[in-house]
């Protein structure tokens, strides 16, 4: 057996398969079952980290997830992860693990002379001491202590693996699976119960790894824990699930659970997932938590070597390792006598047995004597000694009254310390559920739950096996609803005992440097605690974060408690009246790649393609994200840049012809007997008078009076209107309709159909467009005299079937093609085709822009904001006089919504023509005005007209309309203000000779 | 025939009619009446007669799939009474997601139970798959017939394909 | 994530929901006064305790419905539709 610390024939490695990995580049050796931790400890070796702040010597205190000490990042490239627990690594070939936060090595940091000014660095140092001068916080200071500080980096490289997410239903979860959740899993089981089991830990049992004494049915706790799970795989409806963490409890029992797949194997699968989320709905849940040991709190309580005693158990029957060779127990509870019987018939020499109770006892501390055991009672630990290791502890009475006295020295390698254990609450807390303090166990416990959940075992405060089995067995029957479960007879077990200890260890003397750490993870002492409370911090919430303690990665799982004692011992006020802080999800840290599941790359979001992408694509188009759709922005011929092609589209569009795919607009089928009623309610405008075959242009308010959405609206029947919106504002508009149709207007015949990927749109725009379309739509006639402007006619375009309406965004002659989408590609090609001779040119959306507002067109949400009426924005004239009522009619009549005063829409020109606004720049009333000042307006939309030339701009001024021909100053950040002029907002062809042409 | 994972097929459909009907209980009887249903399926459920397929996807809701040259039989039924009935035959597209593993691949994606118990053959809703909207329909104990808009298709299919691939790597019994 | 029972469909997940702000407000006739269309606009109670609530299951059926939600807990207490009264639950608003 590799290592000298190894023990022949115990533990549940492998012997037979030997396992080599690097730590901090050093080759270890070790056996399939080891974890990182355990593996290092066979070779004596103690020392994995440096804490976060004081850089201190650190070893693991624990074996499992509440691990704060031995933090080490694992793997290379994309795949390294920090801040990973060494004693919850499992290791395998290959397998490369380093220290954090030490330069340059672990054994030699130079970051270490922060603990000699530890005494200059209590809690809040950093808000008091780096407050001057003001401007050397984030050039110096900040910068200083986050290099010292911290622990692992973060990874720099995409993380090549895949992820997975999946959905789970069951009767019955099973959060843990020691005895209680075992014993609750199977009850449920039997009853035939959807049954989920998860466990953090590689497999199964729990406290029962590491229990070599105590027998059920006759079988070692570990048999009998192979025969519950083999059980338990043989049943159909039970799925197990290891190296699974239940991480965040949510309302309705949605729990979520981390698996992770691969991690612990040296060759995995190619398209294994790293890890899957399980999001479980659970009917009911047991939590079967179990409870974590508390470390006491002493000086010098962080030396490597210095452990919980449960920890040495385990390593000791779990991974068939001695964690030293002469061990010094401090307890206050019977638990950790069962540790040194253990560990002495282990052959590790038990120095000593200091227990703070005066007078223990039991069979435990009988058994200890009986053994020949040093035990002292009444005997506190003042301090330990030893720095990389720990090499011995100053052991001291605790007299009456609790006055400490003269210690003597006790070498050793290994201090085993156990204040009691604390039920993890941590679930049951997430789930909202209250918690009471229990005098007798000196804890908290789960009070009243708001969920369907149901706490088992050790996690409520029941310790004795018998019991426990028992609570499990009640749990997992009253969560399948069923009577008779299963029954074993526990025929040994330790007696759980009295005891506990939370808060500081008493001491002698004041200890003004002694640093005794409460929370290890993040470097906080008794001292910093206390000395919060004497700032007058006296909610535990605010020690928590003005000291940091309980706010690490491990979630103060160790430290709460005793944090929580020693403010209770400094304000003479119980426990329950201080309270507990708020236990927040992850239970334990998850890799961003968990949470991320399927959504990454190109599958963060839906890309939403229109129906002419691929030939946009082929054309050598440049796109632009709008929501989650891809659009054309412009087509760029060789050697040309943006400005130059969208300069090149718009002069088509106004010389010849342009055609567009506008498919991603909104479009509603409004259908039903009572559609114009509908549609008179909804929009602002009047539809009643609107004939079949024609086209308005409509404007949606809210019930607020402000603009919504826009859109042309075509009548295609006395019963049927064919409504577009603006592409962003298509579902929150079919949402609104449907909102008042439902709950206002129930009465109201008329259904709504959302048709936008139904119906693609070509837009065909400019004054050849007639010319080029005439031939193509059989047989239709869309003459000037028998289609004008803001028409409509049902028909087809080489037989597919074809609505044409005569719109224009572009202040041009114009249609829009809207046939089905799935032919539409063809009709694209054949338009294309006819227009070729015509000088047809594509255009993106970035020429739509600049033509749409040489023509002074709104867009809702550019121009708009959310606060700004029809009148605002130029378009009282659509707001019917005559309704009874529509959405927005009531508010429009406020006085506030017509003052004079109000931002109105106006059209703005810089007076050098070539000088670009910018979008959002403000417009104040003089060139030099000292800030701050309120400004008169800001520009909303600015470009450059080909058509004229120049620059133009809208702009939201107050009181805009009764302003024209007068100037505004634009404030540039990089430049003297620009000066301008208000004008009309329609640049080009303001009489509309070419829209009706 | 395109297998996502061990002993799973995604294959699009092609194209169909799809027609949808809003309307009270009458405009509903009368429509199932012209497929030759007995009654209005009930609430997402689909029921299939001469004239076609019915899903019922609402309260007030059918999505038709007409047997080829059926929507005259369906237009003169409704014609006295109110309704709205809507040509989407291009709005959506159709996928058939088939094999041993179908039901845990849609789990990846969408939080509704497919147990059989919860979601028996014949049983058709809307829901998501992830991001995207779509109308799953359980055509066979190991068939589903997926719909989806058009410019969601090859989002859904990327991801189903995405969860295909980690699928034969887990034992998901319950 | 809520499990939310669609009165139509049954209980479904969150995601397929969209919140819909307070129930049984009710849009007042456009002759009201400024003070009764602010308080129809703008004023709700923020209820701490049992709040009646719309709901639609957008990504479903597509219909409104109402509930009654304890706000402290998210417990649901009722399901009930469009247009029926607030049930009676016995437990303070």
């Amino acid at each position: 057996m590799s290592g000298v610390f190894r023990l022949a024939g115990r533990g549940r490695i492998d012997p037979s398969r030997p396992v080599a990995f690097r730590f901090d580049g050093r080759l270890i050796r070790g056996y399939a079952g080891d974890t990182v931790a355990s593996a290092l400890l066979a070779e004596g070796r103690h020392l994995m980290g440096r804490s976060f702040k004081y850089h201190r010597p650190r070893g693991p205190v624990s074996a499992g997830s509440d691990e704060p000490n031995a933090l080490i990042g694992v793997g290379e490239g994309g795949r390294y992860t920090p801040n990973l627990r060494a004693t919850q690594v499992e290791i395998h070939d290959g397998l490369v693990a380093v220290s954090q936060n030490r330069a340059p090595s672990l054994r030699f940091d130079i970051g270490a002379l922060n603990t000699l000014a530890a005494p200059l660095l209590p809690a809040g140092f950093y808000y008091k001491t780096f407050m001057w001068p003001r401007g050397f916080w984030d050039k110096v200071y900040e910068p200083l202590i986050r290099r010292a500080a911290g622990l692992g980096r973060a990874p720099e490289a995409p993380d090549p693996d895949h992820y997975a997410l999946h959905y789970a239903h069951c009767d019955v979860l099973v959060a843990g699976g020691g005895p209680a959740g075992l014993a609750a899993a199977l009850a449920a089981g039997r009853m035939g119960a959807r049954v989920i089991l998860c466990d953090e830990n590689a497999e199964f049992g729990g406290s029962l790894l590491a229990d070599a004494y105590s027998r059920i049915d006759g079988l070692t706790a570990m048999d009998w824990v192979a025969r519950m799970v083999a059980e338990l795989e043989r049943l159909p409806n039970v799925q197990l699930l290891t190296r699974c963490s239940a991480f965040h409890y949510g309302p309705h029992n949605m729990v979520a659970l981390n698996q992770r797949l691969t991690d612990h194997l040296a060759m995995p699968p190619a398209d294994m997932p790293r890890e899957r989320i399980w999001q479980v709905r659970a009917r009911e849940v047991v939590l079967a938590a179990g409870a974590l040991e508390r470390a006491l709190v002493f000086e010098g309580n962080d030396r490597p070597g210095i452990m919980l005693a449960s920890a040495a158990r385990t390593y000791l029957h779990r991974y068939g390792v001695a964690c030293g060779r002469k061990a010094v127990v401090v307890t206050a509870d019977d638990a950790a006598y069962r540790v040194a019987l253990d560990l002495a018939e282990a052959g590790v020499k038990i120095a000593a047995i200091a227990d703070l109770r005066p007078v223990p006892g039991g069979t435990l501390v009988e058994a200890a004597r009986a053994r020949g055991i040093r035990i002292l009672p009444a005997t506190t630990i003042q301090r330990a000694h030893g720095h990389l290791r720990v090499t011995g502890a100053e052991l001291a009475p605790v007299g009456e009254g609790g006055a400490v006295g003269k210690g003597r020295a006790v070498a050793c390698d290994l201090v085993l310390m156990s204040g009691g254990f604390t039920p993890s609450l941590h679930l049951h807390s997430q789930a909202r559920g209250a918690l009471r303090f229990d005098d007798a166990l000196g804890v908290y416990l789960p009070g009243e739950a708001i969920e369907r959940v149901r706490s088992a075992g050790a996690c409520r405060g029941v310790f004795a096996l018998d019991a426990v089995l028992r609570d499990g067995v009640a749990a997992g029957l009253a969560a399948a609803g069923g009577e008779n479960g299963p029954e074993w007879r526990v025929t040994r077990q330790d007696a759980p005992g009295t005891g506990g200890f939370a808060g500081a260890l008493p001491r002698r003397g004041p200890g003004h440097l002694a640093l005794a750490f409460v929370d290890f993870q993040n470097d906080v002492t008794a001292k910093d605690v206390k000395l919060a409370v004497r700032e007058g911090f006296r909610s535990i919430e605010h020690v928590k974060r003005y000291t940091t303690t309980g706010m690490a990665t491990d979630q103060g799982k160790g430290s709460n408690v005793n944090a929580l004692a020693i403010v209770s011992n400094v304000l003479g006020r119980r426990p329950e009246e201080i309270g507990l802080t708020t236990y927040r999800p992850p239970y334990t840290p998850v890799t961003f790649g968990a949470f991320a599941g399927h959504a990454r790359g190109d599958q963060f979001d839906p890309l939403r393609l229109p129906p002419m992408d691929g030939w946009a694509r082929a054309r050598g188009a440049v796109f632009e994200d709008v929501g989650q759709w891809r659009r054309a922005r412009y087509f760029p011929r060789a050697g040309e840049d943006m400005a130059a092609a969208v300069a090149r589209e718009c002069r088509a569009v106004r010389s010849a012809a342009g055609i567009f795919d506008a498919s991603t607009l909104g479009k509603i089928e409004v259908a039903g007997p009572d559609a114009a009623e509908f549609m008179n309610r909804f929009y602002v405008n009047a539809w009643t008078k609107l004939g079949v075959g024609k086209c308005r242009y409509g404007l949606v308010c809210r019930d607020s009076g402000f603009v919504y959405d826009d859109g042309v609206v075509g009548r295609i029947a006395a019963d049927r209107f064919h409504v577009t919106t603006t592409t962003g504002g298509a579902a929150g508009v079919l949402n609104m309709m449907e909102d008042y149709l439902q709950t206002e207007w129930a009465d109201l015949d008329v259904w709504l159909t959302s048709v936008t990927e139904q119906w693609a749109v070509i837009a065909l725009q400019g004054p050849r467009a007639r010319e080029i379309l005439a031939p193509l739509v059989d047989g239709l006639d869309i003459s000037a005299a028998s289609m004008p402007h803001m028409t409509l006619r049902e028909g087809s375009i080489g037989g597919v079937p074809m609505r044409l309406f005569r719109v224009s965004f572009t202040g041009e002659l114009g249609y829009e093609i809207n046939v089905p989408s799935g032919q539409a590609r063809a009709v694209w090609d054949r338009v294309w085709q006819a227009g070729a001779a015509c000088g047809l040119t594509p255009y993106g959306t970035e020429a739509m822009h600049v033509l749409r507002a040489e023509k002074g067109y709104l867009i809702v949400g550019q121009e708009t904001d959310g606060t700004m009426t029809p009148g605002d924005v130029g378009c009282g004239w659509a707001v019917s006089k005559v309704k009874p009522d529509f959405i927005g009619k009531r508010a429009l009549a406020l006085p506030a919504m017509n003052a004079p005063d109000r931002l109105q829409m106006v059209g703005v020109l810089t007076d050098d023509p070539l000088s670009m606004l910018e979008e959002g720049m403000q417009l104040v009333a003089a060139a030099h005005i000292p800030a701050p000042t309120s400004a008169e307006g800001h520009v909303t939309s600015s470009y450059f007209s080909p058509a004229l030339g120049r620059s133009i701009a809208l702009a939201m001024v107050k009181g805009g309309r009764g302003r024209m021909g007068t100037g505004l100053y634009a404030p540039c950040l990089d430049g003297p203000p620009l000066k301008v002029t208000l004008v009309d907002p329609v640049f080009y062809d303001p009489e509309g000779a070419r829209l009706n042409g | 025939m395109v297998e996502i994972a061990e002993g799973c097929t995604l294959d699009s459909l092609p194209p169909m009619i799809r027609l949808v009907l809003q309307g009270r209980a009458a405009a509903l009887d009368a429509a199932a009446g012209a497929l030759g249903l007995d009654a209005v399926p009930p609430l997402l459920r689909a029921a299939s007669g001469a004239g076609g397929q019915a899903l019922r996807l609402g309260p007030f809701e059918l999505m038709i799939l007409p047997a080829l040259g059926s929507r005259a039989g369906l237009d003169a039924a409704l014609a006295a009474l109110p309704h709205s009935l809507v040509d989407v035959s291009d709005r959506h597209v159709g996928f058939v997601l088939e094999g041993a593993r179908a039901a845990d691949i849609l789990a990846g994606l969408c939080p509704l139970d497919f147990a059989p118990s919860s979601f028996p053959v014949g049983m058709v809703t809307r829901t998501l798959l992830d991001k995207a909207g779509a109308a799953i329909w359980r055509t066979g104990a190991q068939t589903f017939h997926i719909e989806v808009w058009r410019s969601f298709a090859p989002y859904v299919e990327a991801q189903l394909r995405e969860v295909g691939r980690g699928i034969s790597f887990s034992l998901l019994s319950v | 994530m809520l499990l939310i029972d669609c009165p139509y469909c049954g209980p479904r997940a969150e995601i397929e929901f969209a919140y819909g702000g307070e129930a049984h407000i009710v849009r007042p006739a456009a002759d009201v006064s400024e003070a009764e269309w602010e308080a129809f606009l703008y004023l709700r109670d923020n209820t701490k305790g049992v709040l009646a609530e719309r709901w639609r299951h957008s990504h479903g059926c597509g219909r409104f419905f109402n509930a009654l939600r304890d706000t402290r807990t998210d417990r649901f207490l009722a399901f009930y539709e469009i247009g029926t009264p607030r049930p009676e639950t016995g437990e303070a608003a």
